[in-house]
Formats: C-alpha cells, structure tokens, sequence
C-alpha cells in the first residue's frame, strides 16, 4: 500500500498532491471518471444487496398471515429504508457509474470538465448513505416512508426522520455537483465533429437527466429544509395547528418526486438504446424521435406531480388537468417503446445477456406503463391509491424497467470496463429466474392490490383472502435473490479469468469501443473525428445496393487498426500517451465531503460537532483550491508521461 | 470551490461551445439556485397574512433601515463590475481596493441582517413564533448565508492574488465569482420586494 507519493517539498498547498495512480490508496484520491465510475457502480451493487436483504426481510414478514419476523416499528424502518436504498443509494448511484464512467468515452473525451468534483460527488454520495445507515445504530432508521408526509414525518418522535432529512439532503449535494459537473462535461467537451445530433441515445438521456437533477434537487433541498426545521427548532411549516400546511411537503415532495422518477428510468433508457441496435445488427429505428420523446419526457415530467395527490382533495379541476398532462407523458413514452421494436424488427438477432436484459426490460416496463396509465384515471386511482396495486407498478417501472435495463448494461459493458467478458450461461440463468422471479413477486401485487391490500402495513389477520398471492410473492423473491446471487458468482468467477477482452466484443457502433478494454488512463491515444452519428460503424461496415452489410476493406474491420481511429488521416498519436495532460490524484475532495456528514450529525447531538465539520468543510475547500494543479515527482515512470509537461506548455 | 473550480483547467485549448466550461457550469449552477429561492420564496407567500399569532410584519419591519441595507448590498454589485474591469486592465492594486470594497458592502448588509433578526427577537418574532417568524426567518437567513459564502470567496480572490493563483492572466474565476454576487444581489431585489414592500394582506393585524 505504498504506493501514495511520497511527501516532498511544496511551493504552496497544505499538502503535496497525491501522485499514485494505482494500488490500494490510489482509490481515496482518484479523479479518473473512469475509477470513479467503479466506485459508483461497486458502492451501488453492495447497496443493492443491502436493499435486496431489506426485501426479503419485508417479504419474510409478509408471507404467512399475522408474521412474527418483524414488529411493527421495525417493519416500518425496514420498509422505509428498503425505498430509500433502492432509490437513492443503488438505481441513482449505479447509473452515476454508467454516466461516469461512459461520458467522457462515448463522447471522445480524456475525462470529465472537473475530474476532482467528479471525485466530490462521489465521496459525498458514500458518506451519504453510510450517514443514513447509521441511523441504525444511532437509536433508529426513518420510519416514514421514502416520501415522508407531513405531517406524520414532523410528529415522529425520535431521530429517525431527522436522519431521512439530513440523509437525503447530503445526497442531495451529491447529485448537484455530480449533475452541473456531467452536463458541462456534455455540452462542452464534445470531440470534433460529435455535433449534438451525433450524440449517442445515451448521452441523451445521461443530459436530460442532469437537467432534470439540477432542477428537481432544490425543490426537495428546501422541503427537506423546512421538515428539518419543524423537527429541530420547532417552525411550523407543516403545522396545521398555527395554519401550516401538511399539503405543501406533499407538492413540494412531489413536484421532485416526479422528476426523480425519471431520473430514475432515463438511463435505463439510454442503454437499451445503445444496446437494442447492436445486437440487432442495424441502426436504432427513430434516433431522432428517440432523443425528443426523451426531452419531452424531461419538459413533460414537471408537469404531472399532482397525479400522486389525487386523493389529497385537490378539487376536481386540478385533478382532471393533471389526468390529461399525466396520459399525454404516455405518448412520448410510448414513442420510445414503439421505435425499439421496429429496431429489433428484421434485425440479424444474436443472442446475447445484454439483449435479453433489453427485451426484458421493454416487456416489463410497458406492462408498469399500463399500470401506470391506470392510475391517471381519477375514479380508477382513488380505488387504487395507497394499495399494493401501486407497489406492483412502481416496482414493474423501477425493478422489470430501471434494474433490468442497468443489469443489460452490465453485462454489456463489464469487458470494457474490466477486460474480462462475464460469463454468458450465468447471465442468462440470471436473466431467466431474475424474469421469472419478478413477475413472480410483483405481478401478484396487482391482484392483491385490487382485492384492497393496503400498503405499508406489517401484517394481516387470516381470512382476508390474500394469504396464497403473499406466499407466491415471497417465493418469487427468494428467487430475485437467488439470481443476484448468481450475479454475484459471475462477477467473482470472471475476476479469476484472464483479462482477454477484445476491444469490441459486440461489434458495436459507438466510441467507446475504439480504445482498447479496459481503456488507458487516457481513454483515447487520438481524440477522435466524428463525421456521423455511429461513426465507429461506419468505419466498420458500409451497405451493398441490396441493402446488406459489408464489412469496409483495408484491414479496418480489425478493431487493432480501429484501436488508432483515424490514424489514415491523421498523424499518430501520441505513441501510448506520451505527453497527454490528466489532471493529478487530490486528497480534498474526500476531506471535503467528510465535512457534511459531521455537520449533519452536529444538527442531531451537539451544534459543537457541527462546527468542527464545518471547520473540516473549509479546509478541504482551501486545499482544493490552493493544492498545486499537477503532483511533482512521478511515482510511476510508465504514467509519469501523463502528467508532466504540459503545465509547463501552458504557462 | 467555486473559485477552485475556475482554477481547475484554466488552459482549456478547445470547447464544443467555445465558451468556457467554468463559465457554463456557474450557469448551470446558479439556475439550480433559481428553483432553491424560487421553493423558498414560494413558502414564504402561501404562508404570507396566515399567521395565527403577532408579531406581524408590520409590527416588526423597518422599511426605511432594510431599504438602505438593501441599495448597500445593491451598490456592491458596481462595485464587483469595477473589480473585474480592473483586474482585466491589469490593475491588480484597484482589483484588490474594489474587491475588498464588495466584500465590506457585503458585510455591512449582512451586518444589517443580524441587527435586524436581532431587533425582530427582542420583539418577540423567533423561528418557532409563528408561520411568518418560519418563513421568514428561514427565506431571508438562507439568502444572507449565500451573501456571506460570496465574502468569503471575494476574499479569497484578494488572497489568492498573493499567490498568483489570481492575476490579469485569471480572469475567469473573478467573473464567476462575479456572476454569483449578481445573482446573489438579483434574489435579493426580488426578496426585499415581495417581503417587505408588498403590503401584507392582513394589514398587520
């Protein structure tokens, strides 16, 4: 482990900068986005299974009337935190991982615009989440639900509220930084000729969705705010007794929430586009469609939160006008859904995880559609609200649409990312108990939610005649389980495997299949030209009069040749990245972010803890901006190229 | 970290937009900032004239004191302009005397700020008083914790000068800093009208 540089003579900065940019510690002081994308993505996947073993537990409890597992204040926090896992600390996070790590390379860059925030976001994320674990320990997990509703949240008497509050607001931090960091990184640090309707369907939705952060994130930041103030110090915000409002959290939760969902499913989106028209052998049918109904998903997305508050005695004009806004988001939806299946329409299918995963995730995801358009009916939503009809959409959206489209993802590029290809027959074993012990699971809550089982309740009494859809559903979790297990063996029996990943393994059509797998530092020897969108392809294949594919001639379907891009027209590269600028290792963005955690705990036991972590805020902000932009000595001569040198160009 | 933002990549050869990319981002995150007050803000008129106890806005606001609190902090932002003109004019001393002079106008609103929450306790107006005392509180206190953030980092642009991490060549980080303090100041026009010049539908009962 030592491997950090050692420390040596400064002109300024509180400290050396880190030089090290591989071993153990490396990892602490990372800026590479592709390293923190495997952050994101390996935090996230433990998440999931801390989340998956908070499912079980629920469905324990639930499969047998009158459950001993759990008692009802436990139950409660089981529930709660099961939500705000899955939501905020494994499908956000893990498709921060995707976003990270696949940005600066699908859009031909060396990195993202600010490497060391990138590093921030992260470490704030982490401390996030171990902040609303610790709840735990600490005399008490929230309790109220992931949306906690004033003002329930407000009379809750312990600290377990107070931890969703501050939790949430951490993460909160985390995604803005992370979100102006990745749409600047998008807008501005484009290849040449990557114009933005060259732009792969991904890096799209990756926008969309840091625009829908950037907006959404304040919204929820200052009901957080007031519900924290009301617990703490005592305002009335959500107080009916002084003229408080409960509704407001409800709008404000919302006017988030909603957004948030789309946050959630957007990535998911963007993969199944980037990996329905590979394994289909021909372009995504509508790229253009695509990318709008994308956008007029995230326009639409504002205007449609009130359809959660039906039931909230709104009147019936507000409820009709947020009933049409809310079936008119299902057209550019639907627009999505169509354009993927005239992709894989008369495609050249070949089997592969990653397809099955997309298709599932189509076949899923328009069965929580449907559902979910029941639910912009009025009458229809006010039988169903708060039953476990709502759980079964939800969770055909999130788990059948989010998780299986980040599964595809996975499997899809795990070989670029870590050169090693998981194993197929494992994936597919996954896919198919993963498929069944869904629809196993949730598809049940239909039934059981229109037969009137209520939500977040911790038992039933027998003889309510949802005894048998409870015990199916908790077999069919144990089998969700099951296959994460099996995802969980993949990943651990490919790490054994030599690391043999070709370049391209899926003969694909984007950039990020033109450096080698795993990419150097440096992701590219060459930034790339890009003349069209799929360009990659292009170069790859070209189309005989009769339509079919033939390989381009000059060797350059060997993806050795590729490995160069334009090396015909442009002079060599930098001859294994001789000479390329990446920005040093930084040990502030960690002492940065370990601030907030400590401030949060300060507003909970003693305002004296606070201040300290506010003390620690600062000076990680100082040492941020006054470290030196570039380590001194480099550890490593077959690195040290990358770093040296150009500062010195600059000026 | 902002400014450690603006110092981060300074040297950028080539840009989609050809706009720098510190540039963008203060953009990006200032419009982030629009939907913070923009909530905040939102609070504070739903709960205006609901209060069910006094003290009321009218019986505490001092229209004449905030109002010059108010052009001091307003007057700051020529200031601020004056600081980046001439520090791209290369005159690092009337940077720094413009700069240090944002900073002190700065702090003597947020100087008015604390007599006035002061002055509004010993009246009897807290946080936990009433609807107005939370909101209130609350919406201003968030506004004058950004003002105070903007000293701290107009004075860490007059330090950073010191060690050559700002000079005529670095530019940018001053023109964002800059573009948070009129942000800042925008907000607060908005705030002063709405709160204390909009006449309260109670009538201060």
């Amino acid at each position: 482990m030592a491997t950090v540089a050692t420390p040596h003579e400064e002109k300024r900065g509180f400290l050396a900068r880190p030089g090290a940019t591989y071993g153990f510690m490396s990892w602490f002081t990372t800026v590479d986005h592709k390293k923190i994308g495997i952050l994101y993505g390996a935090s996230a996947l433990f998440f999931f299974f801390v989340g998956g073993f908070e499912a079980l537990l629920i469905r324990a409890q639930l499969a047998t009337p009158n459950g001993q597992v759990l008692d009802a204040g436990a139950y409660n926090q089981i529930f709660t935190m099961h939500g705000l896992t899955m939501i905020f600390l494994v499908v956000m996070p893990l498709g921060a991982a995707f976003t990270n790590y696949l940005v600066p390379l699908m859009i031909g860059a060396r990195d993202v615009a600010f490497p060391r925030m990138n590093a921030l976001s992260y470490w704030v994320f982490i401390f996030g989440g171990v902040f609303l674990y610790s709840s735990f320990l600490l005399g008490g997990a929230p309790n109220g639900g992931w949306f906690g509703y004033a003002p329930n949240s407000v009379a809750e008497p312990g600290l377990n509220m107070s931890y969703y509050a501050i939790g949430l607001l951490i993460l909160g931090i985390s995604s803005t930084v992370s979100a102006v960091n990745l749409a600047v990184t998008i807008i501005n640090m484009r290849a040449p000729g990557m114009t933005l309707m060259r732009m792969p369907v991904f890096i799209w939705m990756t926008l969309v969705v840091q625009f829908l952060l950037i907006f959404a994130i304040p919204v929820i930041t200052v009901a957080l705010i007031e519900l924290l103030f009301d617990r703490q110090y005592g305002t009335h915000f959500f107080d009916p007794g002084v003229g408080g409002d409960p509704i407001l959290w409800q709008h404000l939760f919302w006017l988030f929430g909603h957004p948030e969902v789309y946050i959630l499913i957007l990535p998911a989106m963007g993969i199944v586009s980037e990996i329905l028209p590979v394994f289909a052998r021909k372009p995504l049918f509508g790229y253009a469609f695509i990318v709008f109904s994308g956008i007029a998903i995230g326009f639409m997305g504002w205007g449609v939160w009130v359809h959660h508050m039906f039931t909230a005695g709104l009147g019936p004009v507000t409820n009709s006008a947020f009933a049409i806004t809310t079936m008119f988001i299902a057209v550019p939806t639907g627009v999505k859904i169509f354009n993927w299946l005239a992709t894989l329409w008369k495609g050249q299918l070949k089997g592969g995880t990653p397809l099955y995963f997309s298709i599932g995730f189509v076949a899923l995801f328009v069965i929580g559609g449907l559902s979910g358009v029941t639910h912009a009916v009025v009458p229809s939503d006010y039988q169903q609200q708060d039953t476990y009809y709502v759980v079964a959409h939800f969770h055909y959206v999130l788990f059948g649409g989010a998780v299986f489209g980040l599964f595809a993802g996975l499997f899809y590029w795990w070989p670029k990312v870590f050169g090693r290809m998981l194993s197929e027959s494992l994936g597919k074993w996954q896919f198919w108990i993963m498929f069944v012990g869904m629809n196993l699971t949730f598809g049940p809550f239909h039934i059981l939610g229109l037969q009137g089982m209520p939500r977040r309740i911790y038992t039933y009494p027998d003889g309510m005649g949802w005894d048998i859809w409870n015990l199916v559903s908790s077999v069919g979790a144990l089998m969700v389980g099951l296959s994460a297990v099996l995802f969980a063996v993949n990943v651990l029996l490919t790490a054994r495997k030599p690391r043999n990943a070709p370049a391209d393994p899926w003969d694909a059509r984007t950039l990020e299949w033109t450096t080698s797998s795993p990419p150097p530092e440096y992701n590219f020897e060459e930034i790339p030209q890009v003349h069209a969108l799929d360009d990659f392809w292009h170069k790859k294949y070209t189309e005989s009069p009769a339509g079919d594919l033939v390989p381009v001639v000059a060797g350059a379907s060997d993806t050795a040749a590729l490995k160069n891009g334009d090396a015909g027209e442009h002079e060599k590269g930098h001859g294994g990245g001789h000479g390329i600028h990446l920005p040093s290792p930084s040990y502030w963005p960690i002492v940065l972010a370990a601030g907030l955690p400590m401030m949060g705990y300060g507003v909970l036991y003693d305002w004296k803890l606070g201040v300290a972590g506010g003390v620690v805020l600062l000076v990680g902000a100082y040492g941020w901006i006054l470290e030196p932009s570039v380590a001194e000595a480099e550890p490593a001569p077959a690195l040290a190229a990358a770093s040296t040198g150009s500062e010195a160009d600059h000026g | 970290m902002d400014d450690a933002v603006a110092l981060e990549g300074e040297h950028e050869e080539h840009t989609s937009t050809g706009l720098p990319t510190q540039k963008i981002a203060m953009w990006i995150f200032l419009s982030s900032e629009c939907l913070l007050f923009g909530a905040l803000i939102t609070t504070y008129l739903l709960y205006r004239g609901r209060s069910t106890v006094g003290p009321y806005p009218n019986d505490v606001f001092d229209i004449p004191f905030t109002s010059v609190s108010s052009f001091i902090l307003l007057g700051s932002s020529l200031t601020m302009v004056l600081a980046l003109s001439a520090l791209q004019h290369g005159d690092l001393r009337r940077f720094r005397i413009w700069t240090l002079t944002t900073a002190l106008m700065g702090a003597a609103f947020i100087g008015g700020q604390v007599y006035e929450f002061t002055t509004f306790a010993k009246e009897g107006l807290h946080l936990d008083t009433n609807l107005f005392g939370s909101t209130f509180f609350t919406l201003t206190g968030f506004h004058g914790v950004h003002v105070t953030l903007g000293i701290l980092m107009l004075l860490s642009l007059v330090g950073l000068t010191y060690s050559k991490k700002v000079t005529e060549q670095h530019t940018l980080s001053v023109e964002l800093v800059g573009l948070y303090w009129h942000f800042v100041d925008v907000v607060w026009i908005i705030i002063f009208t709405l709160v204390y010049l909009i006449p309260d539908p109670s009538g201060g009962r």
